[in-house]
């Protein structure tokens, strides 16, 4: 049986409509600034971390969205990554591991008035919380979802994890790691998310074009930050952060434009598969445009599959940006036209009486 | 109308049994609604298979009800039945052993064919063969005469017809206890509002039933309980599992907190779910999550938003939510676990009732992480548990466990209704403004600043100008909450989290013993839901002059200022538990009195009569007055 769950029509939760809408906004002429967002708490990340580059421009980012500071809230669960909410001075929760998620899901859903964030990292969100991420992403809580992928358990100092590539050596897999490695954006496009992108750490101002298209999405925002672990897994993205290897490597994702660097680009064949072929092999009629909106993930999906272990191309941008109705408005409307107006003990006296009643006199 | 005889009753223990596709749980919902409606005090059993359908007419698919009404207060859904009616050869072979001789059993001839009775391994058939000699069975042939009934009702199928044998009984007890049946027919018609073919079949096999009671002459007389006596008010007949949802409708409403629950469903919890999901319109939130640590952690979440969090499981689920729950010991916010205990260890025995999660929930997380848990006594009770866990949990902000359990969450009992406006005023406060100042002189917000009295700490929602603050699992310092991993503060820290728990005791009623001769020497002492089989046993153990005192626990950590006191006043000190003594533990460790432990984990409540035997025992050891032969 299905039924008409009485979608909004206007609203915060109205189809098109901002990531942050319903979220109290600044008096007009007034604006905060990085420092408002700085805490009194002193950074303890490893000198050299990518962790800082990502705080930065966090901090230098959440100005722009106009909000009351108070009306923000960083979740995280357990990693070096997941201190980043002391750092800030927002309302903050640094929880348990793998957990983040579905404790966001709880605050998202009963505070439409909060602009709520998830920081993890690629343990955090893939191995202990992998089941609460997907859930998340399937069910389009309007989370922005931060995860910092170092390919390595930072914290506990140096195990492989579930981003590591086959055969990484690392403390606990001194002959290699035999497991195949979890392509985030793969994973959450599988995961029917709504909004998914990856960005890098050095990368201010693409980190920063990015955090800003997920807070403007309504509904769960997954992106995939490749951030350095210079003590325990240093370099893993170098190739992509030297200017030369960069503009070989890195696909770039905007909407409406084809996908390639200067030298390729990226043509779909007769089945379906993706290929990077150098522009002037490329049958125009094959080049893939991308379309980050559309309907179907399996585009967005196919670009995900043109990673390889080498990095010799890495797709970064936004791959899916789509609309589709948010667990948490959803949940709140059905629950706003349940509703006959305020509950009065009259009401909940007879919610206790129930049907069948019967009356004993004195 | 009849001109049968009609007997007077003071109390009757019915229990209906059959496969379980025969719809015996809905069979006794009704009779138990009829006869609460009339007045009798009553409360009721459910017992059914873990597996949703068994193979049919086998002893694994037998699901039963047993239901006891009086004209008295009752205690219990009652030891032994004194009418059992069994729709097929399996319930009467699951069933017989709990029945004392001379007990009346109704019997479905109909489905006494060789083949049902192989299945059961009955070699001859009982009906026949001298064994039920000793009991008074009346043959019906159920079935057949309900399709009889339906003759005119040319659309249905002989299977549809058949599905109304349950009605047909239903009737037929009706007529026996002459029992109203007007809320049976109103339910019906509500329930088959849109298939009136099926529900015109319904309302005509229930009453066949009646008249067949009547009419025939294997039923000479028809019996009447009359009301009992009870204090004046408007009742309703309630489960524990919608008592325990109505209470934490009402207690959020009191709070003026909105309520969010987060579950995945567990037997024998799910049926909280299931009653919050329907009630939206109370501004109730619920989600179904992907497993129990997604349902604590959602909850925690709506409550550092400043909602009531809820989270309901059983046993398996409190396990895996125990980590959260150490996290919400650590943050310092309220939280309701609802656990409805089952039969352990792992998946255990789902349907059945057991009381072996007290230790866990006391203990079962890692590192020093004490919270408050409670325990309803009665299925009514379970309303007013959940009202005092949302207290407690508001007003210490903390974690709150509450054990019900299996035998609770089904079972029935007739609840006097509370005003809404007499519950306590919990209305909570959030803080709004900054409470101390920095180094600067400047306002600032101190997230562990505690309360003097309570050691509470002040509940700041994200939306509060000014008071943007962060909290997290690891230890913080003592008032600023900031990040610690000093020695000292961490020591002072475990004292406090445990001195805030401890000093709930300020604010629970002691615990009280009732004791009418005033000179007891022995005390049973019980948590939970053993209330009703205990009260019931002391009562059987009294009538034969056994002096005996009784106290019922119904917070667990901390145990109220006086139980010390209570317990050390006994020469003995019983404690029966649906465990292997794990109040029993407690007590001996926390008090170091003697405790003696009667324990049962059959995944059944106890019975009256054998915790008389034990009071008894106890009595006549440090007593030299004989007993009187008990009265059974
Ligand atoms: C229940 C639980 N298991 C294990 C740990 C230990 N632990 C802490 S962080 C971590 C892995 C962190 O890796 P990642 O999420 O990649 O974060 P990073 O430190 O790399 O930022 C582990 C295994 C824990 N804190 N809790
Ligand atoms: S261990 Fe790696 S990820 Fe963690 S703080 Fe140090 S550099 Fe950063
Ligand atoms: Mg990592």
């Amino acid at each position: 049986m299905t039924t008409d769950l009485g979608m909004p029509s206007s609203g915060p939760g109205a189809p098109g409509a901002h990531g942050t809408a319903g979220v109290p906004r600044l008096t007009d002429g007034t604006a905060l600034t990085k420092k408002d967002f700085t805490s009194d708490q002193e950074v303890r990340w490893c000198p050299g971390c990518g962790d800082y580059a990502i705080l930065a421009a966090v901090q230098g980012f959440l100005p722009e969205l106009g909000l009351k500071r108070e009306n923000i809230v960083f979740v995280s669960g357990i990693g070096c990554s997941s201190r980043f909410p002391y750092y800030l001075d927002t309302y903050g929760m640094h929880s348990i591991h793998g957990r983040a998620p579905a404790i966001a899901t709880g605050l998202a859903a009963t505070r439409e008035d909060l602009s709520v964030w998830v920081v993890t990292g690629d343990g955090d969100a893939l191995s202990i919380g992998g089941n609460h991420l997907i859930h998340a992403l399937r069910r389009n809580v309007n989370l922005k979802i931060l995860l910092f992928n170092n390919e390595i358990y930072g914290l506990t100092k140096g195990q492989y994890s579930p981003t590591s590539h086959v055969g990484q050596v690392t403390k606990s897999t001194p002959l290699g790691s035999l497991d195949t490695p979890f392509n985030p954006v793969s994973l959450a496009l599988g995961a029917e998310a709504s909004f998914v992108a990856r960005t890098m750490d050095s990368d201010r101002q693409h980190l920063t074009s990015v955090l800003r298209a997920a807070a403007e999405h309504r509904g769960s925002a997954l992106v995939e930050i490749y951030q350095n672990c210079p003590i325990f897994n240093d370099g893993v993205f170098d190739v992509l952060k030297d200017r030369t290897e960069a503009a070989a490597r890195i696909l770039h994702l905007a909407d409406g434009e084809e996908v390639g660097t200067a030298e390729t680009v990226v043509v779909r064949d007769d089945r379906g598969s993706l290929a990077v072929v150098p522009r002037a092999e490329a049958d125009p009629a094959r080049i893939v445009r991308h379309d980050e909106s559309a309907h179907d993930p399996s585009a967005a999906f196919a670009l995900s599959r043109l990673d390889s272990p080498d990095l010799g191309h890495v797709p970064m941008g936004i791959f899916r940006n789509v609309q589709r109705p948010t667990y948490d408005d959803s949940l709140r409307e059905q629950i706003a036209s349940a509703r006959t107006g305020e509950v009065t003990d009259a009401d909940i006296d007879a919610l206790l009486a129930g049907r069948d009643t019967w009356t004993v006199g004195a | 109308m009849s001109a049968k005889l009609v007997q007077k009753l003071d109390r009757v223990v019915i229990r209906f049994a059959g496969d379980s596709g025969d719809g015996m749980q809905l069979t006794g919902d009704r009779f138990t609604s009829q006869t609460a409606l009339l007045g009798n005090d009553l409360s009721t059993l459910p017992n059914f298979p873990a597996e949703i359908r068994a193979p049919q007419g086998t002893l694994p698919g037998v699901s039963s009800f047993q239901l006891h009404f009086a004209d008295h207060n009752v205690l219990t859904p009652g030891d032994a039945p004194d009418v059992l009616v069994a729709m097929n050869p399996a319930a009467l072979k699951a069933n017989l052993r709990d029945l004392p001789r001379g007990a009346a059993i109704i019997v479905n001839t109909d489905e006494f064919t060789k083949r049902n009775l192989s299945k059961v391994g009955y070699v001859e058939n009982p009906l026949d063969d001298g064994s039920l000699d000793s009991y008074d069975v009346h043959p019906v042939a159920l079935t057949s005469i309900a399709v009889e009934a339906l003759v005119s009702f040319t659309d249905l199928t002989r299977k549809e017809k058949e599905r109304a044998k349950n009605m047909f009984a239903l009737g037929l007890l009706s007529w026996l206890y002459t029992r109203p049946m007007d809320g049976t027919e109103a339910f019906l018609k509500a329930k088959f509002a849109d298939k009136p073919e099926i529900l015109e079949a319904n309302l005509a096999a229930l009453r066949a039933g009646f008249n067949y009671g009547e009419t025939t002459e294997d039923f000479a007389v028809a019996y009447e309980v009359a009301p009992a006596a009870m204090p004046a008010g408007t009742y309703r007949n309630v489960t524990g599992n919608v008592a325990l949802s109505l209470g934490l409708v009402a207690a959020a409403h009191r709070a003026h907190l909105p309520l969010f629950l987060g579950s995945y469903p567990i037997t024998p919890a799910s049926d909280i779910l299931h009653t919050l999901a329907g009630l939206k319109r109370y501004g109730v939130a619920t989600m179904q999550a992907e497993d129990e640590i997604a349902g604590v952690g959602a909850a925690l979440g709506a409550s550092f938003g400043g909602a009531l969090g809820v989270t309901t499981t059983s046993g398996p689920g409190l396990a895996l939510k125990a980590e959260t729950i150490g996290l919400a010991v650590s943050l310092e916010l309220p939280l309701i676990v609802c656990d409805i205990q089952r039969g352990g260890p792992s998946t255990g025995l789902p349907t059945k009732t057991e009381q072996a999660d007290l230790l866990q929930a006391l203990f079962g997380r890692n590192g020093e992480s004490p919270v408050a848990v409670v325990a309803p006594a009665t299925p009514a009770d379970c309303f007013d548990v959940a009202v005092e866990a949302v207290r407690i949990a508001t007003t210490y902000r903390t974690p709150v466990i509450v054990l019900s359990d299996g035998y609770l969450a089904n079972g029935s009992e007739p609840w006097r209704l509370p005003r809404t406006a007499d519950l306590p005023d919990i209305a909570v406060e959030f803080a709004t403004e900054p409470n101390a100042v920095d180094d600067k002189g400047q306002p600032t917000f101190h997230p562990y600043l505690r309360d003097p009295e309570t050691l509470a700490r002040p509940w700041a929602i994200p939306g509060t100008p000014g008071l943007e603050h962060r909290v997290g699992g690891i230890e913080k310092a003592d008032v600023t909450g900031n990040i610690s991993y000093d020695p000292d503060n961490h020591d002072h820290m475990t004292r406090l989290r445990q001195a805030k728990i401890d000093g709930i005791a300020d604010t629970i009623e002691p615990l009280v013993v009732d004791d009418p001769t005033d000179d007891a020497d022995v005390l049973v002492l019980g948590w939970g839901s053993t209330f009703g089989p205990i009260a019931a046993g002391v009562r059987l153990a009294r009538a034969t002059g056994a002096r005996v005192a009784q106290a019922h626990l119904r917070h667990l950590n901390p145990f109220p200022a006086n139980t010390g006191d209570v317990l050390r006043s006994y020469q003995r000190v019983i404690v029966p538990e649906m465990n292997l003594g794990q109040l029993a533990m407690l007590l001996r460790a926390k008090y170091l009195v003697d405790i003696e432990s009667h324990t049962s984990v059959r995944g059944l409540p106890f019975q009256a009569g054998e915790l008389a035997d034990v009071i008894a025992t106890a009595v006549a050891s440090v007593s030299d007055v004989p007993l009187k032969e008990a009265a059974k």
